[in-house]
């Protein structure tokens, strides 16, 4: 703030001021519903996983097995090549003890989130999910090998959930 | 090099940073441009075109929100619009109004940007839900401090760092902003009150963080005839730069921001900086998170890769230090109005250059300065330069 | 001071639906199409690229992180623009008149089809203190400015339905376009009255598609190709986000944005100047109110105009041949870009059944529709 500029603008309030009706207010919750066409490549990335495989595409230009899969590469911005698997098990690339809910509510036991890189896939292609099946979660270190651990067949709907989620696998 | 004209930045203005604001956001923006205009000395008609810089429509509540944030904008039948690019829009709005002059299409370009955080119920978090990729994202369940926290393990782990080493600029920039009057946290803590605080997504912890904000901060920008009419003390925008990485965040390695030092070259190119740690005097990154400026300070070249935590550590980063980074207290200290920290920034670098800065002032003669903003899912990366 | 001018064209579209495509491939598909038809390579020849989106109307916050990848953008300098992909022509064509950059891209898209609440979304941008808690179908303010248009200059319902019957006519010969047919007048002002007077065949429904541009200064635009099309001058404004203090039947902000693109583009007689117009109808009756306020006409005249046949395929002064909204289909923020597509093709002689003879000067037109009062106008000509 300028040493020129006497008054400051601003009226802060509390949030128990708006809870206790003090504030007046509009409340409005939007009606916003979509459906995004998949389209080719998520479509078939989607299906693979409902047969319990995970499905990569090709750019012969710069060499890449890129998961997730896409139509274009969009490094050499070429159409892709083709279409190949890669494995379910990789390393953990980062990750992190999560204390906190996707709404924010605050967690008893942590979830384990990470990016793993998946064998067979080009360096550093990771996904994001969950790692579980630890029993103390200062175990988890980076570059520690892990594998995913799918739903029954009957219970795969198509979706990243299909891959309950990764465990550690032990080194042989 | 610069343009088809030189543009200056000849006034700034910003409100109060706080978790809740009893004004809508049409009202903050109209303090804050309002003080803008005053502090130029100039009025809402010498005013030939208006720039809105606000991010995701989801807080405030309305569907294209530039368009209802107009009349506080003061865009009342002006040629006006609306840039959005995530965390980046804050620096990324004066860019466009740089160009607006810089083209030769106006004189004058007023620059506002503003975000009603608090209107999101219960509470603002909840809009970031929606950033996620539906199908290989939002299925996990997953929460905004997560990809921080992912990239905060990433960039510890591959320079050796530990906790207390990042924490230093929690520190640095909430004491820095006890000096700042809008701050919403300016406060004296320590290294061991961040390492105690509560754990959020390890290494995420509850001091690491910047807070949801309500805020607005606006600028007006003029080309150089229009400059020389007005004050005596322009500051020239003398190099912008923005640049965006691929939407795939996982296909990456997180411990470097590569479209930060993209958007960074593109703007010293033009701004003609060749050696940016003895050529600046004052920087301001974006630092939502303590390790953010750390993070920045690398992407921006001001520092080798790893070396951003050695020099906190030293001082060089203080007021007083050689370079000195977030004067102002930042994010951390100032407050986290999405669009309108990064507008912030900018204008604390341009009350810097002039000698405004009053208790927060850095010594010495200040020539050139930049601030950075960053946004998107760990994409994208704005700068601007600025000179007296 | 550099010329700018447009070197490549690309569009899909526009369709009703289109599932076999994400938003991304779509994008990509027409993105191939433009540096195609430009002779580029995104990954090197480009200097900006600006995407034309609103986050509601894709169903993510900060939609900018989805765009880059598909366009050739990735670790390239990118920005969103919230707005019309006709403000994202202003912004480049001020990125290129700065004389630091040559080549800019400008992407817009509509994937309505994806969006299952629209009509929700729309109301969502109303006022949320004044006016979302009177509820209702935000097409009510569509209602309210034709009824008071019609009031002050006499317009007829016969002449707003015209518009109608004219531009579904155009856009049969149009392969891109979506609703191109066949009505009668009678059909029209027989069809469901929705917001009175509003009808349901004067209102554009939406659909799907995407249009890449790429621009060009002008020593690189004239080493790319030997048909440029230059934008001589470019105008945008917005009057008030407010219902109760806008002009209900003069569309001011189209007038102002008129009023900075001729003076640059030095149009003095519009009506005379220009050979075509492509003007936003997401209703039937605005097609007439901007005519009025880009003085192609005086103020309550396009309806006689439009009557008389002046506006049509062969007329006088032909508006919008594409088809309009009205025949090709509503693009939301792409619509602008609906207009400028069909301003290049005519100016290039590619706009096959539908090519006017002898064109030289061309009108584009937006207006980001209800409940904004935020118009572009582009003024194109194939001569330098």
């Amino acid at each position: 703030m300028s040493t020129k500029i006497k008054n400051y603008q601003g009226e802060s309030i509390e949030s128990k001021d708006i809870k206790e009706g003090r504030i007046p207010t509009e409340k409005f919750k939007p009606k916003a519903k979509f459906a995004w066409s998949a389209g080719i490549a998520m479509s078939r990335f989607l299906e693979e996983l409902k047969n319990g495989k995970i499905i990569a595409t090709v750019c012969s230009k710069c060499g890449r097995i890129m998961v997730p899969p896409r139509i274009y590469c969009e490094k050499c911005f070429k159409p892709t090549d083709g279409w190949t698997y890669v494995k379910d098990t990789g390393t953990i690339n980062t990750y992190s003890i999560s204390f906190l809910a996707a709404d924010a509510s605050r967690l008893k036991e942590p979830i384990i989130v990470a990016i793993i890189d998946l064998d067979g896939a080009s360096e550093a292609m990771g996904i994001i999910h969950r790692i579980e099946e630890v029993q103390d979660w200062k175990e988890v270190k980076f570059g520690m090998k892990v594998k995913a651990v799918w739903k029954k067949p009957e219970e795969r709907e198509g979706a990243v959930t299909d891959i309950k989620y990764f465990k550690p696998v032990k080194e042989e | 090099m610069f343009g088809k004209k030189r543009v200056a930045i000849v006034g700034a203005g910003m409100t109060l940073f706080r978790r809740n604001m009893k004004e809508t956001g049409k009202e903050l923006s109209y303090e804050a441009t309002k003080m803008a205009l005053d502090a130029a000395g100039l009025e809402q008609r010498d005013m030939q075109s208006v720039v809105m810089g606000s991010a995701p429509d989801a807080f405030d509540g309305v569907h294209m929100k530039g368009e209802y944030l107009a009349d506080g904008a003061g865009a009342i039948n002006k040629p006006y619009s609306r840039f959005f690019v995530g965390g980046g829009t804050g620096v990324f709005t004066p860019l466009a109004g740089w160009w607006h002059v810089a083209s030769g299409q106006f004189d004058s370009c007023l620059v506002v940007t503003e975000e009603k955080m608090s209107s999101c119920y219960p509470h603002p978090q909840f809009a970031f839900t929606t950033i996620f990729d539906p199908i290989l994202e939002r299925p996990i369940g997953m929460n905004l401090i997560w990809i921080f926290a992912l990239e905060m393990h990433r960039y510890m782990h591959r320079h050796n760092l530990k906790k207390e080493q990042i924490a230093l600029v929690s520190v640095k920039n909430k004491r820095n902003a006890l000096d700042h009057p809008c701050a919403q946290l300016g406060a004296n803590i320590t290294v061991e009150d961040v390492l105690n605080s509560e754990i959020m997504c390890w290494p995420v912890q509850r001091l690491d963080v910047s807070p949801t904000s309500d805020g607005a901060a606006a600028a007006v920008l003029v080309s150089e005839d229009v400059a020389k009419e007005v004050t005596d003390n322009p500051v020239w925008i003398d190099g912008v730069g923005w640049c965006i990485d691929s939407t795939h965040w996982t296909n990456r390695d997180l411990y470097y921001p590569d479209y930060v030092e993209c958007a960074a070259r593109m703007a010293y190119k033009m701004a003609g900086i060749k050696n940016p740690p003895k050529e600046i005097d004052v920087a301001e990154p974006y630092d939502p998170f303590d390790y953010k400026e750390l993070h920045h300070m690398e992407g921006l070249l001001l520092c080798k890769k790893g070396e951003a935590p050695k020099l906190t550590a030293e001082g060089v980063t203080q007021r007083d230090g050689d370079l000195p980074i977030n004067p102002s207290g930042g994010l951390l200290g100032v407050g986290n109005p999405i669009a309108a920290a990064g507008m912030m920034k900018v204008c604390e670098i341009f009350w810097q250059l002039r000698g405004e800065a009053g208790k927060r002032q850095i010594p010495g003669d200040p020539r050139t300065g930049i601030a950075q903003a960053w946004g998107d899912l760990m994409q994208y990366g704005s700068v601007i330069v600025l000179r007296r | 001071m550099s010329e700018v001018a447009i070197v490549g064209v690309g569009c899909v579209g526009f369709r009703p639906i289109t599932p076999e495509l994400s938003y991304k491939e779509l994008m990509f598909e027409t993105a191939v199409k433009a540096y195609e038809d430009a002779g580029i390579n995104p990954r090197k020849d480009v200097d900006v690229f600006v995407t034309c989106a609103e986050d509601y109307l894709e169903g993510f916050s900060i939609f900018d992180e989805f765009v880059p990848d598909q366009l050739g953008a990735a670790l390239r300098h990118l920005f969103t623009v919230t707005g019309d992909g006709m403000l994202g022509l202003a912004t480049a064509y001020m990125l290129i008149k700065t004389g630091q950059f040559d080549t800019v891209v400008v992407e817009a898209h509509s994937k309505a089809s994806d969006i299952l609440t629209y009509m929700d979304i729309v109301a969502f941008g109303l006022d949320p203190i004044f006016n979302r808690p009177l509820g209702g179908h935000p097409y009510y303010v569509a209602g309210l400015e034709m009824n008071r248009y019609m009031h002050e200059t006499c317009t007829t319902m016969e002449q707003c339905a015209q518009v109608a019957v004219k531009n579904k006519k155009n856009a049969i010969e149009n392969p891109y376009a979506a609703y191109g047919a066949d009505v009668t007048l009678d059909q029209v002002l027989c069809s469901d009255m929705c917001f009175y007077p509003l009808k349901k065949l004067e209102i554009s429904t939406p659909a799907d598609g995407c249009i890449v541009m790429v621009l060009a200064s002008e020593k690189v635009a004239e080493k790319l190709t030997d048909k440029p099309v230059w934008v001589k001058g470019v105008g945008w404004c917005t009057e008030t986000p407010n219902l109760e203090t806008r002009d209900w039947s003069r569309a001011p902000y189209t007038r102002l944005a008129a009023e900075m693109a001729y003076k640059t583009a030095k149009i003095s007689n519009p009506w005379k100047e220009i050979d075509f117009a492509e003007i936003h109808d997401l209703f039937a009756y605005k097609e007439l109110q901007h005519m009025e306020a880009l003085k192609l006409c005086e103020y309550g005249q396009a309806g006689k105009l439009t009557e008389e046949g002046l506006t049509a395929l062969n007329g006088e002064l032909p508006v919008n041949l594409s088809g309009g909204l009205l025949g090709m289909g509503y693009g939301l923020e792409a619509s602008g870009m609906q207009k400028l597509f069909e301003a290049v093709l005519q100016l290039r002689g590619e706009a096959g059944k539908r090519q006017i003879p002898d064109v030289e000067i061309g009108l584009a037109h937006t207006w980001r529709g209800i409940p904004t009062t935020t118009g572009v106008v582009a003024i194109l000509s194939n001569l330098k």
